[in-house]
């Protein structure tokens, strides 16, 4: 094989091949899909996020949650996903169609957190459990994000937005610990996951 | 020597310009001398951050089952400090033993001095410039986010700079070869100079610059990511392989033929293996059933390869205790196998309902890059640097160190989380088992882990003990490398590439 125009040739066709079959076909296939009115509800789906929580999906980029946390659904016959309450159905192209970039993820070592806006819909819980996982989840290997919390000296009467800690994890005598704006973003995009809209390519 | 003949920077790039028909192809020392500054100054880069992402390495891995390990603050946050693990090892250390590999590989197999040493300094330079700024870009929260693309937008456009540099070079060098054979060292790197520049423009723009909608980034995230070690550090790892087993032992290549065939059929199926990353994704059916029959496909590269490279070792094991680049090739090129055929399992839908999602698929990807890939560099680097250097290694027990902490090192790892994983994953499909119960399944995995990785960071520091003092020897009186070199050459009647 000494004539290095073939060798260049083939090169470049090998890999045009798979750019056509794995970038280009799938951006004709699917890469204009657009939302959809349901029928049910009249809303349009996906629906734009608002912007606390939009501010809360930049943190999630930012901190790596993706890193242990999926967002996607697979169908009732392939793992666990549906069965143990991960969504009601299993998770399509539609669902993605205003996430820039994708968070699909790769890895579970968290659950994953598609529909996780209906299954814990509790702002609390999730301040609390943001603030020490230990706290909510005996066991977990999730880090704390205790800093993106503000400890500071209470009051004569504590803050309405103090941390209810108690035990161990209470602060110093005097002090509480108070959720920063980027706390209640990332809460805000957390609850704002919820993709059990039933779709026409999902019934 | 002949430093006059070598074309200047603009003739070489003139398409009227040919090489010289009266140059004779250069001798191996002139090829050496030339490679010297440029090819080992990428090699020290690269190391100086193979210790920096051996760090990074070190705290993800403990954060994972002592979660209040360094969690005080934001910018060490395990979903920082992994990515900035994974771009040191990939983009800082990996790129640079590879390319710098492969420099040296193509004045060898092209028998020409190396030109223009001025734009492999200078893209050197700016390689680390990105690499840099890519690292602290994602510590201070500007991480795109897309897997294995992490570096922030800013450090992208340096990264290419440095990397056109590279291309060019490649085809001046190609162009004003003094040896017409290819052998097949050079189709394994002219193919890579030429995959990698068009899947990292395109992954960039598609997924970076100009998004596009929704989960086509995914199809474009897995075609990138997967090729990016299939297209580019696999076909520079197996380059190396083809020369340096043959090299060492004197002896041709078992097979041209095996040669071609494992070449193209890599070239043909493996750049349509990505979607396998998204079994049970929201993807069409037909897409990821695509990656799964190249992936299968993929054993007839892997076995050809391992059968053209085992019948050429035939007969020749006991070069592995005298050489060191052989003892780090032959484990590689075996784990490349190894890797391989696990992956082609991996990919199948029964398997990946199990694996995907886990441990398993952190284990086979260290398995690939590190057992594979990494291991196969340190080879090369061993024979490559004394020869730059013009000394020998100063310990051999620093280079068996070496060898044994990394080899023992990954294998523990991949063993460790390939078992963890299964096990996670069988638990995880369990739906009346509660989650932190699966989490528990695969705490004790994840300590071996640790305790794995440390193994391998003595090694590395053992490593690059010793490149710093065969440097400093450098500066010290000149002995003859080639009665002391462990594994050496044979006399050039035997087959063997130049």
């Amino acid at each position: 094989m000494n004539y290095g125009p073939l060798l260049f040739l083939g090169v470049f066709l090998t890999l045009a091949s798979s750019w056509v079959g794995l970038v280009l076909v799938p951006q004709i296939q699917f890469g204009r899909l657009e939302p959809v009115k349901i029928e049910e509800t009249g809303e349009i789906y996906p629906m734009a996020r608002s912007g606390l929580a939009e501010q809360g999906r930049e943190l999630y980029r930012a901190y790596g949650c993706v890193y242990c946390h999926s967002q996607q659904v697979r169908a009732e016959d392939f793992g666990a996903d549906i069965q143990r309450g991960w969504g009601k159905r299993r998770s399509v192209a539609r669902d993605y169609l205003r996430d820039k970039p994708v968070l699909l993820g790769t890895m579970r070592t968290g659950p994953d957190l598609t529909n996780i806006g209906m299954r814990q819909p509790s702002v609390s819980w999730h301040l609390l459990h943001l603030y020490d996982p230990q706290m909510t989840s005996a066991g977990s290997i999730m880090p704390p994000y205790a800093f993106l919390f503000d400890r500071q000296k209470q009051g004569l009467q504590k803050s309405p937005d103090a941390l209810p800690l108690s035990g161990k994890f209470s602060p110093d005598p005097g002090y509480e610990i108070i959720p920063s704006p980027e706390a209640r973003a990332l809460v805000a995009y957390l609850l704002s996951l919820k993709s059990s809209a039933s779709l026409p390519e999902v019934k | 020597m002949k430093t006059s003949t070598a074309p200047g920077f603009l003739q070489s790039l003139s398409p009227a310009s040919r090489p010289d028909p009266a140059v004779p192809p250069a001798a191996l020392a002139e090829i050496d001398q030339s490679c010297r500054g440029p090819v080992l100054f990428m090699f020290v880069c690269g190391v100086v951050w193979l210790l920096a992402g051996t760090v990074f390495a070190l705290i993800t891995s403990w954060k994972m089952h002592d979660p209040a390990f360094l969690a005080g603050y934001g910018w060490l946050t395990f979903g920082r400090v992994r990515p900035v693990h994974l771009n040191l090892v990939v983009y800082g250390f990996a790129n640079q033993a590879a390319v710098g590999t492969a420099l040296w590989l193509m004045c060898r197999l092209c028998r020409v001095p190396l030109m223009h040493g001025w734009m492999i300094i200078v893209s050197t330079v700016f390689w680390n410039i990105g690499v840099l700024v890519g690292a602290v870009g994602i510590l201070a929260g500007d991480s795109t986010g897309i897997e294995w693309l992490e570096f922030p937008p800013y450090a992208a456009p340096i990264l290419f700079f440095s990397y056109a540099l590279i291309g060019v070079w490649t085809v001046i060098t190609f162009r004003f070869r003094r040896e017409p054979h290819l052998y097949v060292s050079q189709w394994y790197l002219l193919a890579a100079f030429l995959w990698f520049p068009w899947l990292y423009s395109a992954a960039e723009i598609l997924l970076v610059l100009e998004p596009v909608r929704g989960t086509v980034q995914a199809a474009v995230n897995w075609w990138f990511a997967h090729n990016v070690l299939g297209l580019w550090f696999t076909p520079i790892g197996l380059a190396a392989a083809y020369y340096f087993i043959p090299k060492v032992i004197g002896r041709p290549i078992h097979s041209y033929y095996l040669s071609a065939l494992g070449f193209w059929s890599l070239a043909l199926f493996y750049n349509w293996n990505g979607m396998h990353h998204l079994v049970g994704g929201p993807m069409p059916a037909w897409l990821v059933s695509v990656s799964i029959v190249a992936s299968v496909m993929m054993l007839i590269p892997v076995v050809t390869v391992a059968i053209n490279h085992h019948l050429t070792m035939r007969g020749h094991f006991h070069h592995l205790k005298s050489s060191p680049t052989l003892l780090f090739i032959v484990f590689g090129a075996m784990n490349y196998t190894a890797t391989s055929v696990h992956g082609v399992l991996s990919a199948l839908r029964s398997v990946s309902e199990v694996t995907h999602f886990t441990h398993h698929t952190i284990g086979h990807a260290h398995h690939g890059m590190y057992a594979f890939f990494t291991m196969v560099m340190f080879g090369s680097m061993y024979y490559i640097v004394p020869r730059l250097t013009q000394r020998e290694w100063p310990s051999a027990r620093l280079i068996y160190l070496h060898f044994w902490t990394c080899g023992l090192g990954i294998m523990l790892y991949v063993g460790a989380l390939t078992l963890g994983g299964v096990l996670q994953g069988f638990a995880m499909n369990d739906p009346n088992l509660a989650f932190l119960k699966v989490v528990a399944v695969t705490k004790p995995y994840l300590v071996l882990r640790s305790l794995s990785g440390m193994l391998m960071t003595v090694g590395h520091i053992a490593f690059a003990w010793s490149l710093g003092w065969i440097l400093i020897r450098q500066l010290g009186p000149y002995r003859d490398p080639s009665a002391v070199v462990l594994g050496s050459s044979k006399s050039q009647s035997t087959g063997a590439p130049a």
